[in-house]
């Protein structure tokens, strides 16, 4: 391991140790506010995380992520409303639900390439997004704020429980991404990214292992989206609209594409951004639109790529290892 | 359900779909040659819409603010291609997306900066505020000139690329760019041509709607992802592809929308009706896209491109 890969273990240990210290903070401090603040990060690191599998390593640009935020969040919404409050349920029809749907908009859209997949992507999401804001019943498009969050005895309701639980989750996603894609299933996934014609002439069906990188980031991301309804007690349309989807892919891009821990830092690093910026003036989209501009323009590697050495650099751009 | 409703709503999606035309046409026009995917598009419909409003209230000509509004835009469009976007041709498809995407955030915001948050409005002409008889049915004689223009533009772009030499080097730019190029043709230029016009022909979409809808910060957006829809429907790149999606979605689209809550209410509880209705209808156009494409990935009428 070089200098600089030393560097990257530093900063990920100082930031991840950082937000371990913000319920510590908040409970000394008596503010609460920060676990809501930090949660947001974290949750939206989790979704980041998520579509780093497939945008990152899969070379699959999905403009259409969010609609899986959406359904982690409308199914706590949605069983708590009807009176079905028990948070293992929730959880579990979480995943069962973005199983059935991430399934078939999976095959369907892995059928197209290149353009024809970020449009038929966004479409889905679009698709699922209209739903969601013609369900007068459950908010419409102005949203649902939830009568009861997910109940788990007496932890409910807890922001430090939340908090926590959450950051264990990015944990363990952390390290079953880290996993994934150093096992065998992660080098089929990224070879399809350089190209997939030869994966398929060595004997290996690319099309199978796409469908199940993509169904698994769904998995998080609708995690991700459990988390937020639970951390703002409140869902609506606006969580899956197509601009998430976009800052998403934003957040995976400013963090460094094709890293594992990338997401995080390009998660925290947007929201950051864009709450300085809505400090310094109500009109902050004028900044914030040339911003990505640059960031898209300038900087290929992300902040996680910074941290890599030259000879770190030419290995991963080289594809091997 | 008479047949006069059936008729007029069947007009009102033709005129939708061909609105959505004038969109599709830049936008795919743009992606087949330079291989250019701008979802900015929709952000120059919105400021098609604002000038023509804004020109409509100090000269009082509704015909000047459309023309001017469409001329205004094809200069924005050669200044922008020439100022910056031409470096985004060389760049990945999803880079592109999200560049334009930055501009997006900032046009609207920009909009909200100069004419502020709230909608404004713009009236149509007096001579076109009545009714057309056709055949019977009163039809709103604007919503009718919508229609006539739409079917103008879609001739002559049919015109200008099948039947002259700019056409011709525009086919060919979308088949084999490099080839054009190696034969003599400055394809920087036509590029920057194209892409202007698409910019007019999104601002004019734009200012033909100010008296059917209301001119506000992000109306680009709705339209840019319907758009999206019919090219990726029609064959992106292909403009037969764009002008039969087009219509496809403008009609499905609105008699979803009048239709299946009928439909539903004579079929079903009224209960279940009102709530699955209009979920139903705002989904049909992507429903519609889903189940093409899980049959014909490439679209329509599929476009093969090299170089």
């Amino acid at each position: 391991m070089s200098q600089t890969g030393n560097l990257r273990i530093v900063v990920a240990s100082l930031i991840m140790v950082f937000l371990a210290m913000v319920p510590l903070y908040a409970w000394l401090a008596n503010d609460i506010y920060v676990l809501t603040y930090f949660g947001r990060i974290l949750a939206f690191a989790l979704a980041a995380l998520g579509l780093n599998l497939v945008l990152g390593f899969g070379g699959m640009a999905s403009l259409g992520h969010a609609m899986y935020i959406g359904f982690g969040a409308y199914t706590v919404g949605i069983l708590s409303t009807l009176g079905y409050v028990n948070g293992w349920l929730h959880l579990v029809v979480t995943m069962l639900v973005t199983l059935a749907i991430s399934w078939p908009v999976g095959w369907i859209a892995l059928r197209t390439r290149g353009m024809a997949f970020i449009m038929i992507t966004l479409a889905f999401a679009q698709l699922f997004f209209y739903m969601f804001v013609s369900l007068r019943q459950f908010g419409g498009d102005e949203g649902l704020s939830l009568t009861q969050l997910s109940d788990f005895g007496i932890l409910t309701g807890n922001k430090y429980a939340i908090y926590i639980s959450l950051l264990a989750v990015l944990l363990a996603a952390l390290w079953a991404v880290n996993r994934l894609v150093y096992s065998r299933f992660g080098l089929v996934l990224k070879a399809t990214r350089y190209n997939e014609q030869r994966v398929n002439a060595v004997g290996t069906a690319s099309q199978p292992y796409r469908l199940v990188a993509y169904m698994i980031s769904a998995q998080i991301c609708a995690l991700a989206g459990y988390f937020m309804a639970n951390i703002n007690g409140f869902v609506s349309p606006s969580l899956m609209s197509w601009t998430v989807s976009a800052e998403l892919i934003v957040m995976v891009l400013l963090g460094g594409m094709g890293t594992v821990f990338g997401p995080i830092a390009g998660a925290a690093g947007l929201l950051l951004i864009e709450d300085g910026l809505k400090m310094v003036t109500i009109h902050w989209p004028l900044i914030l639109g040339p911003l990505i501009l640059l960031v898209v323009l300038g900087m290929r590697q992300g902040i996680w790529g910074i941290l890599l050495s030259a000879q770190d650099k030419a290995r991963q751009s080289g594809g091997h290892h | 359900m008479t047949l006069n409703l059936v008729l007029g709503q069947a007009l009102n999606g033709l005129q939708f779909g061909l609105l959505l035309f004038l969109m599709a046409a830049g936008l795919t026009l743009v992606f087949g040659i330079m291989s250019f995917v701008n979802l900015a598009h929709g952000s120059l419909y919105m400021f098609g819409a604002y000038f023509a409003a804004t020109i409509a209230t100090h000269s009082g000509s509704f015909l000047l603010a459309v023309a001017l509004s469409a001329a205004l835009m094809f200069l924005l469009g050669l200044l922008l291609d020439a100022g910056g976007l031409r470096v985004l041709h060389q760049r990945s498809h999803l880079d592109q997306v999200l560049a334009t995407f930055g501009v997006v955030i900032f046009a609207n915001e920009l909009v909200r900066v100069v004419w502020g948050n709230a909608p404004i409005y713009m009236d149509a002409p007096e001579a076109l505020g009545g009714a057309v008889n056709l055949l019977g049915l009163n039809y709103p004689s604007y919503r009718f000139a919508i229609i006539v223009v739409g079917v103008l533009v879609a001739l002559g772009l049919y015109l200008l690329i099948e039947r002259t030499r700019m056409g011709m080097l525009i086919r060919a730019g979308a088949t084999n760019r490099r080839m054009v190029s190696a034969l003599g043709v400055n394809i920087a230029w036509l590029n920057r041509l194209v892409f202007a016009l698409g910019a007019a022909l999104a601002g004019l979409a734009g200012a033909m709607v100010g008296p059917i809808m209301s001119i506000e910060p992000g109306m680009g957006e709705p339209v840019l992802i319907l758009t999206l829809v019919v090219i990726v429907i029609g064959g992106i790149g292909s403009i037969r592809g764009a002008f039969f999606g087009a219509l496809v979605v403008g009609l499905v689209d609105t008699l979803g929308r009048i239709f299946i809550p009928i439909w539903l209410r004579e079929s079903f509880d009224p209960a279940v009706a009102t709530a699955v209705g209009p979920a139903l209808a705002s989904m049909l156009v992507y429903l519609l896209m889903a189940v093409l494409l899980a049959f014909k990935p490439d679209g329509l009428f599929p476009v093969k491109a090299r170089g």
